[in-house]
C-alpha cells in the first residue's frame, strides 16, 4: 500500500502549511517554503490547501506507487517522469499502480512540490505534519525504503485549518514559473523594527545594490552576499520575536532572510522585512541567484 | 507598538514583568477575544511579538485588539503551576556557591525556595527562561560553554534558571539534574512548561 521511496534525492521532506500558535513554545512555524506552490498542487487535486505533500529539493527523488493515485507537481520546473515518460507540471496526473515517478534536476527553481490526492499521511505535531529542520521536530527527511501512506478524502484529517479548498478554477490557466536563475528576483520589503540601528548609507544600500544568494542558505534562512551593511549602534539587542521574511543583520553586516524554519527569537537587529506574499520566491532561489529589494525603508 | 513587516507588530515593554503580564493578558482569559487570523504571540526579554495573517485580518484590527488588552499581573492559574524534582549536585554547584559567597546547601535552598515564572522560550522547543523576584541566584554564564549539556540539566545564567529539554551545547552553570521530560512531541501538550506558568523546584 502507499508509496515506496526508492531514492529520496538530496532532501525530500513532508510539509504542509506549518504550525501556528507554537512559536511561544520555541517551535518555528515551519511548513512549505514555497507555500503557493503547495497550495496550487493541492488545489489541482481538490485537496485542502494545507494537505501534507512532499517538498523535493533539487530533484533526485524516485518513488514507486504501490497504490494508484492522482498527483500534481508544482514549484520548480524540470523533467519529471512516470515510467520514463515526461509528465506535465502544474496539472493533475493519474499514476497507475506500480508506476515509478522520478524527479530530474530542476532548470528553474530548486524545490518541487508533490501533492497526492487526499494528502500524505503523517503524524501531526501541534496541528501540523511539517518537518522542521531547526528543531528536528516533525517527520524526518525521507530515506530509501520508507513507505508513505496516503490519506483518504481531501486531507481534512491532517490539518486543523478547516477552511475549504479554493476551487481548482481559481488556478486554471495559472502557470506558475519558478524564478529564472539568470534574472534578479525582486522582493518587496518594509522597514524593519530596528532599521534605526543602521546608518543612512546602509539603509540606501539595502535597496540600492543587488545581493547574491549564498550556498549556505537553507530552510532556516536565505543568506545574502554583497557589500555589508553597517550598524550605527554597538549595544546588544535583547532577544526578540522574529518573523518569516525578517532580514536579520549579524555583526558581519550580511543579512539573513528568515524562512519557514527560522528561530522564534533572535538577538540581531532586523533592518527590513520581506512582504509575506514575496517570501515564497526565496524558497526557489538558487545559490548565486541575484536578489533586489524594492521599497522605501529610510526614516 | 512597532510595525514589523506586513503581518506582525512588536510591542515594546519596559521590563520582563511587564512582558509576562502583557503576554498573559493576550493568551490567558483574553483568548476568547482573540481575533481570527492572529497566528503567534511570542514573548521575549522586552517585547511581545504578535503575528497575523494579513489575508484574514487587517492591521488596524490587530492594533485595536492589542490596545484593548489588559495586562494580567496575577499569578498563573493553579493548573499551570509546575513542580520539578531535581537531584542537586551539578558540576557547577560549587562554583555557583563560590561566586555567591554562600554554601552549596544555601544555593539549593534559594533555588527550591523561590517561585519561578516562565518568561519566554528560546533556543530549543520546550526550553523556557525562568525568572524569580530578586536576584539571589544571579551568576554569569560559564566563560567557556560546554559542547554537550545533557537533557534534564538544571542551570543558572544571569537572572535566569532553566532546564535543558535535550542534549545541546550550553554555557549555563549546571546545579542539578531532573528526570522530568521538558518536551515530548508524543504528548498532547508537548511542552511541560509554557510561558506564563509558575515553576517550583523540589529537591529529589
Amino acid at each position: 500500500m502507499g508509496i515506496v521511496v526508492l531514492d529520496p534525492g538530496p532532501l525530500t521532506l513532508i510539509e504542509d502549511l506549518g504550525r501556528r500558535g507554537s512559536a511561544d513554545l520555541g517551535l518555528s512555524p515551519s511548513g512549505a517554503l514555497d507555500r503557493k506552490s503547495l497550495m496550487l498542487a493541492n488545489a489541482l487535486l481538490g485537496n485542502l490547501p494545507g494537505a501534507p505533500g512532499l517538498e523535493v529539493l533539487l530533484g533526485g527523488l524516485r518513488l514507486r506507487f504501490v497504490t494508484g493515485a492522482n498527483v500534481a507537481v508544482t514549484g520548480a520546473e524540470g523533467r519529471v517522469t512516470l515510467n520514463g515518460a515526461e509528465i506535465d507540471l502544474n496539472q493533475p496526473v493519474r499514476v497507475p499502480p506500480g508506476a515509478v515517478m522520478a524527479f530530474g534536476p530542476p532548470a528553474f527553481g530548486i524545490r518541487y512540490y508533490l501533492a497526492v490526492s487526499g494528502g500524505i499521511a503523517a503524524p501531526a505535531l501541534l496541528g501540523s505534519c511539517s518537518a522542521d529542520l531547526l528543531s528536528g521536530e516533525g517527520p524526518p527527511p525521507l530515506k530509501a525504503g520508507d513507505t508513505l501512506a496516503l490519506m483518504h478524502g481531501n486531507g481534512a484529517a491532517a490539518v486543523t485549518d478547516s477552511a475549504p479548498a479554493p476551487p481548482p478554477e481559481v488556478f486554471r490557466g495559472v502557470f506558475r514559473r519558478a524564478p529564472d536563475p539568470n534574472s534578479p528576483i525582486a522582493l518587496r520589503v518594509d522597514r524593519g523594527p530596528r532599521a534605526d540601528w543602521f546608518d543612512d548609507a546602509s539603509l540606501r544600500r539595502l535597496t540600492g545594490q543587488s545581493w547574491t544568494i549564498s550556498p549556505d542558505s537553507n530552510r532556516i534562512g536565505a543568506r545574502l552576499l554583497g557589500r555589508p551593511l553597517r550598524l550605527n549602534r554597538t549595544e546588544e539587542l535583547p532577544s526578540e520575536g522574529a518573523v518569516l521574511g525578517a532580514l536579520q543583520v549579524p555583526p558581519s553586516g550580511l543579512p539573513t532572510v528568515f524562512l519557514a524554519d527560522h528561530p522564534v527569537t533572535g538577538g540581531y537587529p532586523v533592518i527590513a522585512v520581506v512582504r509575506r506574499a514575496d517570501v515564497d520566491l526565496l524558497g526557489q532561489a538558487r545559490p548565486g541567484q541575484r536578489i533586489r529589494f524594492l521599497g522605501a525603508i529610510g526614516a | 507598538m512597532v510595525p514589523y513587516g506586513d503581518s506582525a507588530f512588536l510591542v515594546e515593554l519596559p521590563d520582563l514583568a511587564a512582558v509576562i503580564a502583557f503576554y498573559r493578558g493576550l493568551v490567558g482569559a483574553g483568548m476568547t477575544g482573540r481575533p481570527e487570523g492572529v497566528m503567534d504571540v511570542v514573548p521575549a526579554a522586552r517585547t511581545v511579538l504578535v503575528t497575523f495573517d494579513p489575508e484574514v485580518l487587517a492591521p488596524s484590527d490587530v492594533l485595536a485588539w492589542l490596545s484593548g488588552a489588559e495586562p494580567d499581573h496575577s499569578a498563573a492559574e493553579p493548573g499551570r503551576a509546575v513542580e520539578i524534582s531535581v537531584a542537586y549536585g551539578g558540576p557547577d554547584l560549587a562554583e555557583v556557591a563560590g561566586i555567591l559567597g554562600i554554601s552549596e546547601a544555601d544555593v539549593v535552598r534559594r533555588h527550591t525556595g523561590a517561585q519561578w515564572t516562565a518568561a519566554f522560550a528560546g533556543f530549543a522547543p520546550g526550553f523556557v527562561y525562568l525568572v524569580t523576584d530578586g536576584d539571589q541566584l544571579a551568576v554569569p554564564r560559564r566563560s567557556t560553554p560546554r559542547t554537550a549539556v545533557p537533557a534534564g540539566a538544571v542551570g543558572l545564567a544571569g537572572e535566569f534558571s532553566g532546564v535543558y529539554p535535550r542534549s545541546s551545547p550550553g554555557g549555563w552553570q549546571l546545579i542539578g539534574t531532573t528526570m522530568a521530560v521538558l518536551w515530548d512531541s508524543a504528548r498532547p501538550e508537548p511542552a511541560l512548561i509554557r510561558p506564563g506558568d509558575t515553576v517550583r523546584f523540589r529537591e529529589a
